[in-house]
C-alpha cells in the first residue's frame, strides 16, 4: 500500500532538512510513498502540533519538532 | 577553571605563531583562539544540559500543565520558567501559539511564555557565561524571566483578545481546557542520548559560523581599540543611549550568536553593561522576522502593541542594570 507522508512546516532551516531526510531515505529505499510537503498554517493547526517540522505517516504525528535521522525515518516507515 | 585554554592560546601565538607580544596582531589572535575555544566548550555544555531538561518537559506537558491548574496568578512566572527550558524555533512560534489559544491558556500567559523562550535560550546563556561570567549572566536570566513575567501582565490586562485575526478568534471560542492528555513517553536517559545529542549537533553546526565570525571582528577590535574608547560616547549619564541601543538592536536577529562577541568587546571598551544588555535583549528576543510570522495570528495593531510593551520593558530594565551594576 503506497504510505502517505507528511511534512508539516513553514519553511525554516529545519523543515527543509526533514523534508530532504525524508526524501532521501524513500528514494535510496524504493519505499512505495507519496511525500506532501505542507506549509499553510491552517493545515498544519489541524494536525495539533505545537512545533515544527513534523512527520505525519498515513495522518498519524510521528515526529515534531526536530530532524530525525534517516534510520529512525526508514524504522517509521517499515512499521 | 579555563586557565589552560589560556595557556593553550599563549603558547599558539607567541610560541607557534611566533608573534611578538604586545603587539596589537598579537593581542587579536590571542583574544580570538582564547575566546573561541572557550565558548565553543561552554556552548556545547549548556545546549547539551538544556537538551537533556528540555526533554523531560516537552512542549505538550507544558501546555497541558498551564492549561489544567489553577495557578492563582502564578501561572505568568510559570509560563516564563517553563520558556527557558522549552526553547522553541521562531517558526514554531505561531503553531506554539495556536496550541496554546486552543488550550484556553490566557493570552498573556502565552505571551510570557513567547518573550521568555528566545530571550533566555541555551545558546545565548552559553555564550553570555563565556563572554561576560557567571554573575552577569544569572543577572540577565532572572531578568529575562521577570521581563517576560511583567509583560505578560501587563499584556493580559489590556485585554486584547479582539487584536486576533478571525480565524483564531474561532479557535479562542472553542478553546479547551481539558484535552488530549499527553502521554507521557516513558523513555530511559539512555534511549534519549541519541535524540538529544543529534540536536547539540544541529543547533552547533548552526551557529558555530556566527560564533567565529564575531569572536573574529571581536578580536580584532580588542587589539586595535583603544580601552575606554566608547565611555565618550555612552556613558551612563547619556540617557538616550539605552532607548537607542534597543531600538537599534530589534531588526537584528539571525546573526545574535555572532553579535554577542562584538558586544562583549564594546563592554570592555566603555560601553556600560546595562545599555549592553538592553541591546542584546533586543537582539535575541525580539526580531522582525517573528513580527512577520506572527502576522497570521495576529492583527499588526497587537503586534505593535506586543513588542512596545516588550520594547519598553527591555529599556526600563537597561536602566536598572546601569545603576545597580
Amino acid at each position: 500500500m503506497t504510505k502517505v507522508i507528511k511534512v508539516l512546516g513553514t519553511g525554516c532551516a529545519k523543515c527543509k532538512s526533514m523534508t530532504s531526510v525524508v526524501q532521501e531515505v524513500v528514494s535510496e529505499n524504493k519505499v512505495d510513498a507519496t511525500i506532501e510537503k505542507i506549509e499553510d498554517i491552517m493545515e498544519i493547526m489541524k494536525f495539533n502540533v505545537m512545533t515544527t517540522p513534523a512527520l505525519v505517516i498515513n495522518n498519524v504525528v510521528t515526529i515534531k519538532g526536530r530532524v530525525p535521522s534517516k534510520e529512525e525515518v526508514l524504522a517509521l516507515l517499515h512499521t | 577553571m579555563f586557565d589552560w585554554i589560556q595557556h593553550l592560546a599563549d603558547w599558539l601565538v607567541y610560541e607557534v605563531f611566533n608573534v611578538e607580544k604586545g603587539q596589537h596582531l598579537a593581542e587579536a589572535l590571542n583574544f580570538f583562539f582564547y575566546d573561541t575555544t572557550k565558548i565553543l566548550i561552554l556552548l556545547f555544555v549548556v545546549i547539551f544540559f538544556m537538551g537533556i531538561v528540555n526533554s523531560y518537559f516537552p512542549i505538550d506537558r507544558v501546555k497541558n500543565f498551564l492549561s489544567r491548574n489553577k495557578l492563582y496568578g502564578l501561572e505568568y512566572l510559570l509560563a516564563s520558567l517553563f520558556g527557558v527550558v522549552t526553547p522553541f524555533c521562531s517558526c514554531s512560534s505561531v503553531p506554539l501559539f495556536i496550541g496554546f489559544v486552543r488550550g484556553g491558556i490566557p493570552l498573556g500567559v502565552t505571551f510570557a511564555f513567547l518573550i521568555t523562550s528566545p530571550l533566555v535560550n541555551e545558546v545565548a546563556i552559553g555564550l553570555f557565561i563565556g563572554l561576560f561570567g557567571l554573575k552577569t549572566t544569572i543577572i540577565y536570566v532572572i531578568s529575562g524571566i521577570l521581563l517576560g513575567t511583567i509583560s505578560g501582565m501587563i499584556l493580559q490586562k489590556l485585554k486584547l483578545e479582539r487584536f486576533l485575526t478571525p480565524w483564531v478568534k474561532e479557535v479562542l471560542a472553542n478553546a479547551q481546557r481539558e484535552q488530549d492528555i499527553f502521554k507521557a513517553e516513558k523513555q530511559t536517559l539512555k534511549q534519549r542520548l541519541p535524540i538529544i545529542w543529534a540536536e547539540v549537533l544541529f543547533i552547533l553546526k548552526g551557529i558555530i559560523p556566527y560564533v567565529i565570525i564575531g569572536i573574529a571582528i571581536g578580536g580584532i577590535m580588542h587589539g586595535y581599540i583603544p580601552e575606554g574608547f566608547f565611555e565618550k560616547y555612552m556613558d551612563k549619564d547619556n540617557l538616550f543611549a539605552v532607548p537607542i541601543a534597543t531600538i537599534l538592536a530589534v531588526p537584528m536577529y539571525s546573526n545574535a550568536s555572532g553579535i554577542l562577541p562584538i558586544v562583549q568587546v564594546l563592554v570592555a571598551k566603555g560601553i556600560p553593561i546595562g545599555t549592553a544588555i538592553a541591546f542584546m535583549m533586543g537582539v535575541v528576543g525580539l526580531s522582525l522576522p517573528e513580527a512577520m510570522l506572527l502576522k497570521k495570528v495576529m492583527t499588526l495593531k497587537l503586534i505593535a502593541i506586543f513588542f512596545g510593551v516588550v520594547t519598553c520593558c527591555i529599556i526600563i530594565s537597561g536602566y536598572l542594570f546601569n545603576l545597580i551594576l
